[in-house]
Formats: structure tokens, sequence, C-alpha cells
């Protein structure tokens, strides 16, 4: 059995839901504070990827990313990257797709924020800097662990816009999912069944993981 | 010195104004809930910024829209008690309290030595390493209060502090509070919707109604002579009766439909009387035609209470359907519905010195 479709899953779900860790972070502690309006549309834009068909979002990354487009076209003639049919072009469908769920789900968690906390924290002399890291964060570890995990299980299991813009070459893009997909439409139901025992292993492990870490986190 | 407010703000339901000024001591925000009150502390610990005014705490200004000074709230030195008194759920009591300091103490040893002296002092010894959750709301408050004055505030600012208390615990903490207010030398702004709290733990007193603030008054002022009936209202008083003088020593009461004779002097033009529930004594029928400024009423209702008898009466001669409410002694009313027998009305007298004139 080729093993590297679960290391090529694994990196592509682990850089992706690093990444968006940060951005959703950063986006919804952000978009919080803007005007309603401007707010409300954001916020629609942010959400559009977890409500589309993943094709479709497939196809818009190929738009823009692809050989012949304006800005896949200047990263190839500037860089020599090139941005599709990699295998860290799964990183960007996988990026996407699992944004809105870290992005909601943080916003989720700063909202509900007790804002007195950090009031208190002002009068009392506290920088802004550690009341958003040493107050604000610790109180919504909840929310945004519950955010992380989820993303890396949607980047982890990320097929439709994967299949678009990275395509399936054995030993150098394939993931689980497309794998699984490939091989059931060659007839190897056998190897499928293995790749999808070790999916649901995987997911059942980090779910068990989460619940482990909540319950430490009640006791405490 | 002291501190000076004269603010504006548009909170959209109502406009604040909110302007008064203090001289040491403890002062009392009075007003129902959603009045401003918790606003008018917002604006001047630095959370909230007013859309016009001035803000100065002994000297300093903090807030002035005219030269557009507006301090952070972290270089005013105010020390907030909030209603949930918001002590940091992720950190232990120690840690909560080293918080306190953090801020202008860099050595580490004196930072613990005097966090440790405030343990000692609030009796919080038990818990230091607790969680705020494990606390009890009593323990809750000591605590975010030794944070406060770990941070060496130049004012307290206590936004209800007892409503999240059940009643014996607020009696309680009442006293503690009392004792730290004593040792504290800036001035404290006690906000409250509960006269009783005021009335024990304040000097003076501001009341504020819809967003406005009023005069700054002594404490006794508000409850013996308040001068509007919101404030008669704030203070407790229940019985009211749009009124009217006659003369120099006489008041007509419309809704009572009664001329009574009062005490004091009174030169502003009065709209109310108001009467206190306790100061109106139930009079035995044959002493009737020998008293004056009584008030013929017929008994809506005896109501039994924990230590009193409230009895709900209406003038005969009323001109509105409001009824007036008489509190006496349980064992006043027994004597007297025994001597009396169970009667449909009853003669009350209202003591001349006891009624009030109202604006």
């Amino acid at each position: 059995m080729d093993w590297y479709p679960l290391w090529n899953s694994l990196r592509i779900a682990m850089v992706s839901s690093v990444l968006v860790f940060f951005t959703g972070i950063f986006a919804a502690y952000y978009v919080a504070k803007l005007h309603p309006v401007v707010k409300g549309v954001l916020d629609v834009v942010l959400t559009l990827p977890l409500v589309l068909p993943p094709t479709v979002v497939g196809y818009f990354l190929l738009v823009l990313l692809g050989p012949r487009r304006p800005f896949g076209g200047w990263m190839l003639d500037a860089f020599g990257i090139k941005m599709v049919m990699t295998w860290y072009s799964g990183i960007f469908a996988a990026s996407v797709v699992a944004f809105p769920l870290m992005y909601r789900t943080a916003r989720g968690a700063f909202e509900s924020f007790d804002k007195t906390l950090a009031y208190a924290g002002q009068t009392l002399g506290l920088s802004n800097t550690y009341i958003f890291w040493r107050i604000q964060m610790p109180a919504c570890r909840q929310g945004i662990l519950a955010g992380a995990v989820l993303a890396f299980a949607r980047a982890l299991g990320e097929y439709g816009a994967t299949s678009m813009i990275a395509g399936y070459t054995p030993g150098r893009t394939a993931t689980i999912s497309t794998t699984v997909y490939q091989l059931w439409r060659t007839d190897n139901d056998a190897l499928a069944f293995r790749w999808v025992m070790v999916n649901v292993l995987i997911s059942t492990i980090v779910l068990l993981a989460v619940n482990l870490l909540e319950r430490r986190e009640r006791r405490r | 010195m002291g501190l000076s407010v004269d603010i504006r703000k548009d909170l959209g339901d109502f406009i604040l104004e909110a302007k008064f000024e203090t001289e040491g001591g403890v002062t009392g925000i009075l007003g129902a809930s959603g009045c401003g009150k918790s606003m008018t502390l917002r604006c001047i610990a630095g959370i909230v910024k007013p859309d016009w005014g001035r803000i100065v705490l002994d000297g300093e200004v903090f807030f002035d829209s005219e030269r557009g000074i507006h301090i952070r709230p972290q270089n005013r030195h105010v020390g907030y008690l909030f209603q949930n008194y918001a002590l940091f759920p992720n950190m232990t009591v120690e840690q909560n309290l080293m918080t306190g300091l953090l801020s202008y103490e860099k050595d580490k040893k004196k930072a613990r030595a005097a966090v440790e002296e405030m343990i000692e002092r609030f009796y919080l010894t038990d818990v230091v390493s607790h969680r705020p959750t494990q606390l009890s709301g009593g323990q809750q408050q000591r605590a975010a209060l030794a944070r406060i004055l770990l941070s060496r505030p130049k004012i307290l600012m206590l936004d209800e502090p007892f409503s999240a208390l059940d009643d014996f615990l607020r009696w309680k903490l009442e006293l503690e509070l009392l004792e730290v207010l004593k040792d504290f030398a800036g001035d404290t702004l006690f906000v409250s919707h509960s006269r009783d709290e005021i009335y024990r733990l304040c000097d003076q007193v501001c009341v504020m109604e819809k967003g406005t603030s009023g005069r700054v008054i002594p404490v006794r002022q508000l409850f013996e002579k308040p001068s509007t009936k919101a404030a008669a209202l704030l203070s407790g008083c229940k019985n009211y009766s749009r009124a009217h003088l006659e003369g120099e020593e006489h008041v007509f009461a419309i809704d009572w439909g009664v001329r009574l004779k009062y005490q004091g002097t009174w030169t502003e033009p009065i709209q109310n009387i108001g009467v206190r529930s306790h100061y109106l004594h139930p009079i035995p029928k044959a002493e009737a035609n020998k008293k004056e400024n009584l008030i013929h009423c017929d008994i809506l209702q005896v109501i039994e209470d924990v230590f009193s008898i409230v009895v709900m009466a209406r003038p005969k001669a009323a001109t509105t359907n409001e009824p007036i409410r008489i509190e006496v002694s349980k064992e006043f009313w027994q004597d007297f519905s025994q001597k009396e027998g169970i009667e449909k009305t009853i003669w009350v007298q209202v003591p001349p010195e006891h009624i009030m004139l109202l604006n």
C-alpha cells in the first residue's frame, strides 16, 4: 500500500488549518468591531465558501490561479511558481473551504466574551495587548479550539475543489479523498475500503482528542 | 479637588446629561435601572466617550471635548467595581490580584508581598489558588475589591455591588464594604437603585432620572425633605396626591379631597404632596372630632406583611382610584382592631410635620 495520500492529506490539512487559524481569528476580531453595514457585507463574503458547492469554489480558484489567468500567469512568469496541479494547490482549496468554519466559531466566541472583563482590565491599567492575549483569548479558548478542529477536519476531508485545482496524480497530488474516489471508480473496492477506514480512524482520533481536552478544561 | 462631571451623550433611547461635583466622601448615585447611572461611570472610567463635556478628577482633566482631551482608561487610575465583579475566569484569585499592580510594580518580590497582604486583609487565604467560578459571591466581591485597591485608584466607583447577592450576604458584605470605604482616602461613587443601601453607605446623594442628574445633596435631606416626586419615589415614599397651597399653613390635597395643615416653609410652586405610609396614624373613631388633619377612608384591604400590617384605604372624598397605604406594627393593629372592632372605614391622621411638599 502506497502511503503517499495519507502524508499528503495530513500536510495539506495541517498547513491550511494553521493558515486558517490565524486569518480566521484575525478576521473575526476585526470584523466584530466594524460598522454594522460593512460587517454584514463582509460576513456574507467570508462565509460564502461554507455554503457554496466545493466545485464552485474550485471554479473561482481556477479563475484566480490558472496559468492562463492574470494572477496565476504572473506567479508562473515572475517566480516560476505553478499554482495549480501541484500538491500545495490542495492547500488553497482546503484553506478556502475551511476558513468560514474557523471564522464563524471564533467570531461567536468573541461575541459571547464578557466585555466587562476587558473594561476591568483597562481600568486596572493593563495594556490592550495583554488583555487580548491573556484574558480574551483564554476566555474564548473553547470556541477557538472547536473552530480549529472543525477547520482541520474539513480541510482533511476536502474533495471537490481539490480535485479541480490539484487533480489526481498518484504520488504527487493524490489525497485520501481523491484516492478513495479514484480507487472506487476503477473497481478497486478492497483498497478503497482500507483508505476509508484510515480516514474514519483519523477523524475519530481528532474528535476524541477534542473531547478529552474539553473534559480537562472543565475540571480546571 | 474632588470629582467634577459635566457631560452629555446621546444614547439613542435618551440623552445622558450628567452634571455633578463631589468633594470627598461617599457619593451615591440613585436611580431606577436603565437611567444612565452605569453609563455615567463608564464615561468617567474612559470606557465610553461622551459626545460633549468635561470630566475632571482632583485637578486632572480626564475628558474635555473642547480641548480634545480623552485620556485612555489605563491612565485614569479609576477603581471600577463591576456589577458582576469581572474577575478574570482563566486566572486564580492570586493571579487576579497580581494583575492589579502589574502596570506599575515591576519588582516581583514586592508585588507578591503586596498581594499577600491583601489576601490576608480580605480573608482570601483559603482560596488563593481557586478560580473565580469556585468562589462564593462574597469572596468574589472581596477578591475584586482587593484587586482594585492593589491598582492604587484615585477614586472608587462601585456599580450596584450587592445586586448579585442574596439578602443575608448582602448585609454582611455591606458592613465589610463600609470598613473599606472608611479606609479609602479618595472619593467614592456608589451607584445603586436601592435607597436603603444609599442611606446606609453614602454621605451625599445625587438622584438620576432618565439620564438627567440632579443636585448632590446630603443623604438625610433626600429622605427627610425630597423636593421632587421622582426623588420622593426613589426615597421610598408611596402616598401622593396632587395638591395646591391654600394660605400659608394649609395645602389642599386634590386626589384625597381634603385640606391639610403642614409645617415648614415653602417657596417654590408645588404640584404634589407625599406622605410615607408609616407616618399615617389610624385614630379611634371616638377621637375623630377632637383631632385635626384627618382623612376619613374606606378600608379596601388589610395585608399582613412580615413585620407589619399594611392597610390599603381610599379617602371618602377621593377624586381618583389610587388608594393610600398605611403601615402600622402588628402589635398596634391587634390592639387597635380589638378596641375598634372590625370596621369598614378608618380615620387616619396626617402629622403636619410629615407632609412633604413636592415640586
